[in-house]
């Protein structure tokens, strides 16, 4: 082989880029199999839709839901099952959803994704913190 | 016919996976087996191509003459045209490399009505390939964020950047946009040309179809409602790296698609043309300093060839030589 020196440390160049997630992962330690564990509820039955359609598409909903409000001036959305609810993030989803950093962000922060939903909202406190207010 | 035939490969692909994908022995196929195959085949592929190539030879060096070679002290050397040393050639390929400088120059000559030939540029080439390398390379490196854990930071620098103008939501990165773009000019740059046309192969084709093909079926699952869990994905994906496959149950049907396509596209590259992301750090036009007034370039083939040079002729022939008072180099005495 000519250039043995060059051609070899371009190979191993080459190799350390893309095995970049396996020596990534070794040297972090945190992968996983387990996905994101998520809170549960702190009340009500089931979602505005279903869990699975949720998991996936929320943010659609959540457009909608911002597009109608702030735009429309509606405030009451009716799910497919006959239930209607009020259109709002602090108040119809956090309301059970109450935990952002232990539901919203497990996932946000497993798939690097920071939406921009709290550049507006204010994150409600959480409801142990709140306990702790109201006990005082 | 060889675009129709290229398209034809891409979706018996797709087809057979949207089948096998509906059985969980498929899943299991296509989810972990396949992608740890093409993985495999084309890292060893790769090296094997590049070791191959590192085996051949270079007989002479090649003068390139778009830039005035180092001579005298008071002609000024171009040292990134004709590199007279290695950080000169570092720069050369440095800009072959990010910015595709020979295509750069790529020119056309065109048959007018007269008849009259006409030189010009033609640089919508080298525009639609740097816009189509650059944006893949981010769109990979993106990807990224669904190997590891945590994702660092500079992941997500660039989805942000990305993303920059917050259209839409999920937000629309405008890699995509670009990507899908370019691949297009590409691909009807090859059909509408009709000296193009003639000059394509199946093989030119296909990485265009495969790409096409990637690019949409993960475009389809980022703004569509054909979305998938994307930590599922994650699991997935992560898997692969850390050797302990999972499928998940939620992935359809376009998920696999997009990781097939991925796979084929890696199974494909070490053995087509795709193999000049290698090749191109290999280009002797590219890679040689244009030393050879300073430095001798000696054949690494050359024979070794038996020579009976003056000196040795001499020496067998002096005595006869100063009978006949020829003169000598060395004389008799002085010997």
């Amino acid at each position: 082989m000519y250039d043995s020196g060059k051609v070899i440390i371009g190979v191993l160049v080459f190799l350390a880029l893309l095995l970049f997630p396996v020596w990534y992962n070794l040297a972090s330690g945190e992968a996983t199999t387990q996905g994101p564990e998520l809170a549960k509820p702190v009340k009500g039955e089931a979602c505005v839709l279903e869990t699975a359609y949720m998991r996936s598409n929320h943010m659609d909903l959540l457009d909608d839901w911002r597009e109608r409000v702030v735009r429309n001036g509606e405030r009451i959305f009716a799910a497919p099952d006959g239930q209607h609810f009020e259109m709002s993030l602090t108040n119809t989803c956090l309301d059970c959803h109450a935990d952002k950093e232990k539901f919203c962000d497990e996932c946000h922060t497993f798939m690097a994704v920071d939406p921009y939903c709290w550049d507006c909202h204010i994150v409600p406190e959480t409801p142990t913190r709140q306990e702790v207010t109201y006990v005082n | 016919m060889k675009a129709l035939f290229s398209l034809v490969v891409v979706a018996v692909v797709v087809l057979l996976t949207v089948l096998a994908v509906s059985t969980s022995g498929g899943r299991t196929f296509f989810g972990t087996i396949l992608p740890f195959a093409a993985i495999a085949i084309f890292l060893v592929g790769m090296i094997y191509r590049v070791v191959y190539w590192a085996r051949s030879p270079v007989p002479f060096k090649i003068t390139t003459t778009c830039g005035q070679q180092q001579s005298l002290s008071w002609i000024k050397n171009n040292n990134l045209e004709a590199p007279r040393n290695f950080l000169g050639v570092l720069g050369r390929m440095a800009l072959e490399v990010f910015f595709f400088r020979s295509l750069f120059r790529n020119t056309k000559a065109e048959l007018k009505s007269g008849p009259r030939l006409v030189y010009g540029d033609a640089r919508w080439l080298w525009l639609a390939g740097l816009a189509f390398h650059w944006s893949f390379l981010v769109v990979f490196i993106r990807h990224f964020k669904f190997f590891v854990e945590p994702v660092p930071g500079w992941i997500s620098i660039m989805q942000e950047l990305d993303g920059f103008f917050q259209i839409g939501l999920p937000i629309f990165y405008i890699t995509d946009g670009i990507l899908l773009a370019a691949i297009t000019f590409l691909f009807l740059r090859r059909v509408f040309n009709p000296q193009l046309r003639y000059l394509s192969l199946a093989g030119d084709y296909f990485p265009l179809f495969l790409i096409g093909a990637l690019a949409i079926s993960g475009v389809i699952m980022r703004y569509t409602t054909l979305r998938v869990d994307i930590t599922d994905v994650k699991l997935l994906a992560t898997g692969i790296v850390t050797l302990n496959p999972v499928v998940p149950e939620s992935l359809g049907a376009v998920f696999f698609v997009h990781l097939t396509m991925l796979s084929v596209l890696l199974l494909y590259f070490p053995f087509s043309k795709l193999v000049h992301m290698a090749g191109v750090f290999m280009s002797p036009t590219r890679n040689m300093a244009n030393d050879n007034r300073v430095r001798r370039h000696v054949n690494p083939w050359n024979h070794p060839v038996k020579t009976h040079s003056y000196e040795e002729w001499e020496d067998e022939f002096r005595d006869v030589m100063k009978a006949a008072d020829m003169p000598l180099e060395k004389d008799v005495e002085s010997k």
